[in-house]
This record gives structure tokens, C-alpha cells and sequence, in this order.
């Protein structure tokens, strides 16, 4: 499968590239395991400094009581696992659970949709299918500061162009980003909009496994498209299907630039999603209160990394089978 | 597969692709348009009566931030493609011990909230005075684009032809040698996706710069465009205009390596 060529191809090939290399290696490169680590250090003590240092940095904050002043004098008192506590009897955190699941799953239900859709629409080349491909790579290209307010002026209540489309068909004035109502709608579909590329991406290079063959047998047999595409094309996708929602999950989960520009979480935390409320706590104010961000940004790790080992087994099962 | 090559699929596909970048299309459209003119409604679909005000405003006070951006991104791509680089040539060529706990690393790394590491950042370089800094965004930034890239250089690294290496070998290079002279030069086109992906990243971000440079002299772009949001809600032709010239690298990175791209969505299947 396409996938696991591309993205989980380094550890097989490199394992099964090593186990060859070890058979053929002369003896005089036994010695050279150290100079494999020299040129492996610089990584080892980036990923130290720079992800693991920082990590036990946000659960050290989590665990204390940071105010400003403490930042300051390194004298944060210790509290435990009294922010978590906080956090979760917070009113705002059931609601924030239920914003992130919406934001999540209708994101991802309408990217892989749409991208399966259009990826199945250019399977077979037609005249400048290659070009428009590419074309639409640009969402996901573009800095998220740019799309994201390209959106909030397109779905701006009094002067937006969506707002005056719908007035032509007699639809009355929508407040997308103002009203709690429509807020999450509105954040859900630039979002998807965004994502649409990345599934595109992938599912076309997913369908560009499957044998042409398997179709002309079943065209043969007098399956139309719609059929073929049930009983051929989706079934033989699953595996990369899969692959993709769950990276699209893990993904999608921490997404703060978008939802922050459009709405800053508002109105009336119709849009705070966890990573939001996170960001919200601990630099959305002009004092950042650390702590309980900390302790909200720790339990959003929790669950990313739930659903990312859901994927790195699924990975793994698809590449041994 | 039938010879024939339909028409009627490019008119079909021209149009998805029309309402796909629509968006885009419309923040052009807006860079273009006169202030009294932004309110109208029914706004212009086409700048009929185009003005130039929006990008004298981006020359007069973004310009910096365009630089700042500049740099920042520059720094990224060193700094990703040094610690990736040998990274990935130990990890597919030299039989790293623990390469495999490695890679699962790197796959775990990709997958933390940027808010969290943003927090963690910021509570160090409180301490280390780094705040409002480009070496502290260079850095930052730089997250999130090594894990990809060591992915990126172990994958290519893992399919060169081993009888090149061998030969090397047989000359007496060592590993070294090997690597500046032999893996590098055929690793060109990975290091030029990573290095496109890498400015690209650090260009685009706003998570990091708003947290780790918010009161920052210096400003990459994208904080110039949300500042701007922020201040003058009426001019939006401007922040459109900003906005058109913050999204030039990815403008460039769809015509010079448009196949780089693709390759770069599937290989690491990554983006932040």
C-alpha cells in the first residue's frame, strides 16, 4: 500500500536494509557502531533539549501553583495533581470535550469524503489532471494566519461574499463567527477546506495501488462505477484509509491556528476545544496562567497519544500482513 | 484503462478546482479592492477598479516582518537539515543500535500538541532570556520540522544501492567521507524537500511566534497579519495584501518542486 512505502517505510526498510548490510559487511566496519551514534548524537540531544526538556517542563508546570511572580523568583509552590482536579470539575471541561469531538469528527467525515471522492475523480488521467492536483495542494500550503483570516473575511456577517451568495438565494444574514450557533459550523469548514488536500494526497496514491486489472475484470463483468467503487475500490482502501484518519485525528486534535484566528474560541466558548481552552489559559490573556494550561495541555497529550499508538499498531499490523 | 481522454473530466475538474481556491482567488480580489469600496454589497467579484493602497501599506509596515520571517525560516532549514541529515544516514546506512526505538521516537514526537511545547518553551526561556528572540523561534520552530525530516532522509538513505557504498568502502573512505561525498550529492532532492518543508513550517507558524515573541521587536509575518486583525478591523484590503504576500513561498514551492510536495505529504504524512 501506498502508505506503507511512503510513511512507514522507515522502519522496515531500514531494518531489512541493515539485516542485509550486516550479512555483507566486512568485519572492519564491526568497530564503526560508535561512529553510527556519533552521527546519530546531534539528533539524540536535540530531541532531549528540545522535546524531552520541554515536556517535563509542561508537566513540572502542571504540578505547580506558577504564578508570574513565582515565574520569576522560581519559587512555584507544589500542588500536586490539584490542577488536573481543577480542570476536570471545571464546567468547561465537558463542554470543551464535546467541542473537540465535533471539531474533530465532522472535520475528518468531510475531508476524507471529499478527498476520497476527488481522488477517485482523478484516478485516471485525464488532460491536465496533473496540473490541477497540484492546484489543490495551495490550502494546504498556505501559512494557517492567511487562510484562516481569508475565512473570517469571507464569513464576516455584514461585508462577507458567502453571507451576500446566500442573500441572492433569499437566505437572510447568518453572524458565522459571532453567533454561538454557527460558530462551530463555520470553524468546521475552513477546517475541512484545509484538510482536503492531505486526504486527496494520500488516497490517490492509495488508489494508484490497486491494480487496473482488478477493474477491468469487474467492468467486464458488467459492474458500473458505482459498484466497482463499493466493491473494489473501498474495500481495497481500507488499510490506507484507516492510516489516514487516524494521522488526520492525531492531527486534527491539536489544531489551535485556525479556530484561534476565526474565533479565539468564542462566542460564549461555542469553539473552545481543549487544545484551544489550553492556549487560552496560558497565552490569551495578558497574564499567562500556566499551570492549569499546563494541566489541559497534558491531558490532550494523553489522548493524541492514545489514538496515535492506535495508529502505529494499525501501521504495524498493515505492514506484516 | 480507455485511450480516450475525456473532455467533459478536465471541465469537471476545473471547476472543483475553481471552487477549491476560491478562497484564495477572494483574498487577491480583496488585496485589490478600495477601502470605501470593502463594505459594498454586493462586494465586486472582480477588481474592477483595482488599487495598490493594500501592498503600500504591507512595503510601509511589513517589510520587517517579511525579513524577520526570512531569517527565521533560514535558520530553520540549517538547523533541520544538520541534526537530519547525519541522523538519517546513521539510522539507514550504519546500522544504528536503537534506530527502530529511534524512528518510534520521532513518530511519538510528531503527535504532541504545539501549545504544549509552546508552554514548555516559554517556562525555559523565561529563565534562559530567550523570549522575544530569533534564535529562540529558529529553534522552536525547528520541532517541527526535524522529526519529518530524519524520517524523510532514512527513507531515501534506505533504498540507495548498496554497491555504491561498498565501493566507497573499498577506496578507503570511511564513514565520513562516505557521507559528505557519496550520500549527500545522491540525497539532493530529499534535502531539497526538507529544506522546502522546513522554511515553509517555520514561514507559516504562528503558534510558537505568538507565544515565544509576542512582545518581540522583532515580528515574523504572521504575527504581523494577526496584530494587524487585531488593530484595524476596516482595512482588510491591506491584511488581505499581507496576506497574499505571506503565502509567496508557498506560491514558489508549488511551481519550483510542485513533485516535492506530493512526495512530502506521503513520505512523512506529516504537518503540524
Amino acid at each position: 500500500m501506498a502508505i506503507s512505502t511512503a510513511s512507514a517505510a522507515p522502519p522496515t526498510r531500514s531494518t531489512q536494509a541493515s539485516a542485509v548490510a550486516r550479512k555483507r559487511r566486512p568485519g572492519r566496519l564491526q568497530g564503526s557502531r560508535w561512529v553510527a551514534v556519533g552521527f546519530a548524537a546531534p539528533l539524540v540531544a536535540y530531541l532531549i533539549a528540545f522535546y524531552a526538556y520541554p515536556l517535563v517542563r509542561s508537566i513540572d508546570l502542571s504540578v505547580h501553583d506558577y504564578t508570574v511572580r513565582a515565574f520569576v523568583q522560581g519559587n512555584a509552590e507544589f500542588v500536586g495533581l490539584k490542577n488536573y482536579i481543577d480542570v476536570i470539575t471545571s464546567p468547561l471541561f465537558g463542554e470543551a470535550i464535546g467541542n473537540t469531538a465535533v471539531f474533530v469528527v465532522a472535520s475528518l467525515v468531510f475531508q476524507y469524503a471529499i478527498g476520497l471522492a476527488l481522488a477517485v475523480f482523478f484516478r485516471n488521467n485525464f488532460r491536465l489532471s496533473g496540473v490541477l492536483r497540484a492546484l489543490f495542494l495551495v490550502p494546504w500550503l498556505l501559512p494557517l494566519i492567511v487562510s484562516g483570516s481569508t475565512w473570517a473575511w469571507m464569513l464576516n456577517s455584514d461585508n462577507g461574499i458567502v453571507n451576500s451568495a446566500l442573500q441572492a438565494f433569499g437566505i437572510g444574514q447568518i453572524n458565522w463567527l459571532t453567533s454561538p450557533d454557527t460558530s462551530m459550523l463555520a470553524v468546521v469548514i475552513a477546517n475541512i477546506w484545509l484538510g482536503i488536500p492531505f486526504n486527496l494526497v494520500i488516497l490517490y496514491s492509495g488508489l494508484q495501488n490497486i491494480p487496473t486489472d482488478v477493474y477491468e475484470a469487474a467492468s467486464l463483468d458488467g459492474a458500473g462505477a458505482w459498484r466497482q467503487f463499493w466493491s473494489i475500490t473501498f474495500p481495497l482502501l481500507r488499510p490506507v484509509s484507516a492510516i489516514t484518519l487516524l494521522l488526520g485525528l492525531v492531527y486534527t486534535l491539536k489544531v489551535v491556528d485556525i479556530i484561534w484566528i476565526m474565533t479565539k474560541g468564542g462566542p460564549a466558548n461555542s469553539t473552545t476545544t481543549l487544545a484551544i481552552w489550553s492556549y487560552r489559559e496560558a497565552f490569551g490573556t495578558g497574564q499567562p496562567d500556566l499551570s492549569p494550561a499546563a494541566a489541559v495541555g497534558n491531558i490532550l497529550i494523553i489522548i493524541a497519544l492514545i489514538f496515535g499508538f492506535v495508529y502505529l499498531r494499525t501501521q504495524r499490523r498493515q505492514e506484516l500482513s | 484503462m480507455t485511450a480516450r481522454r475525456p473532455w467533459w473530466k478536465t471541465a469537471l475538474g476545473i471547476v472543483f478546482t475553481a471552487l477549491m481556491l476560491f478562497p484564495v482567488y477572494w483574498m487577491v480580489n480583496v488585496s485589490f479592492t478600495k477601502t470605501q469600496d470593502l463594505r459594498l454589497s454586493p462586494p465586486h467579484i472582480f477588481p474592477f477598479d483595482a488599487t495598490l493602497d493594500g501592498y503600500t501599506d504591507v512595503l510601509r509596515q511589513q517589510l520587517p516582518n517579511l525579513g524577520t520571517s526570512l531569517i527565521i525560516g533560514l535558520g530553520c532549514v540549517v538547523l533541520t537539515v544538520v541534526i537530519a541529515a547525519p541522523a538519517g544516514y546513521a539510522i539507514a546506512l550504519l546500522n544504528l543500535r536503537g534506530g527502530r526505538t529511534l524512528n518510534f521516537v520521532l513518530l511519538v514526537a510528531q503527535m504532541i500538541p504545539g501549545v504544549v511545547m509552546a508552554m514548555g518553551f516559554y517556562a525555559i526561556y523565561v529563565r534562559l532570556g530567550l523570549l522575544n528572540s530569533i534564535p529562540g523561534l529558529i529553534l522552536a520552530d525547528s520541532t517541527i520540522a526535524v522529526p519529518f525530516g530524519v524520517l524523510l532522509f532514512t527513507a531515501f538513505m534506505s533504498g540507495l544501492p548498496r554497491e555504491l557504498l561498498q565501493a566507497a568502502r573499498m577506496d578507503g573512505a570511511g564513514a565520513w567521507r562516505t557521507f559528505t561525498s557519496v550520500v549527500l550529492p545522491l540525497s539532493r532532492n530529499s534535502a531539497l524537500t526538507v529544506a522546502l518543508f522546513a522554511f515553509l513550517w517555520a514561514w507559516s507558524d504562528f503558534v510558537f511566534a505568538s507565544t515565544l515573541a509576542r512582545n518581540s521587536a522583532l515580528k515574523p509575518v504572521t504575527l504581523g497579519i494577526y496584530a494587524y486583525i487585531g488593530n484595524n478591523t476596516t482595512q482588510w484590503n491591506a491584511i488581505m495584501a499581507t496576506a497574499v504576500v505571506a503565502s509567496i513561498p508557498a506560491a514558489i514551492l508549488l511551481i519550483v518542486a510542485q513533485r516535492y510536495v506530493a512526495a512530502g505529504v506521503t513520505a512523512g504524512a506529516v504537518k503540524d
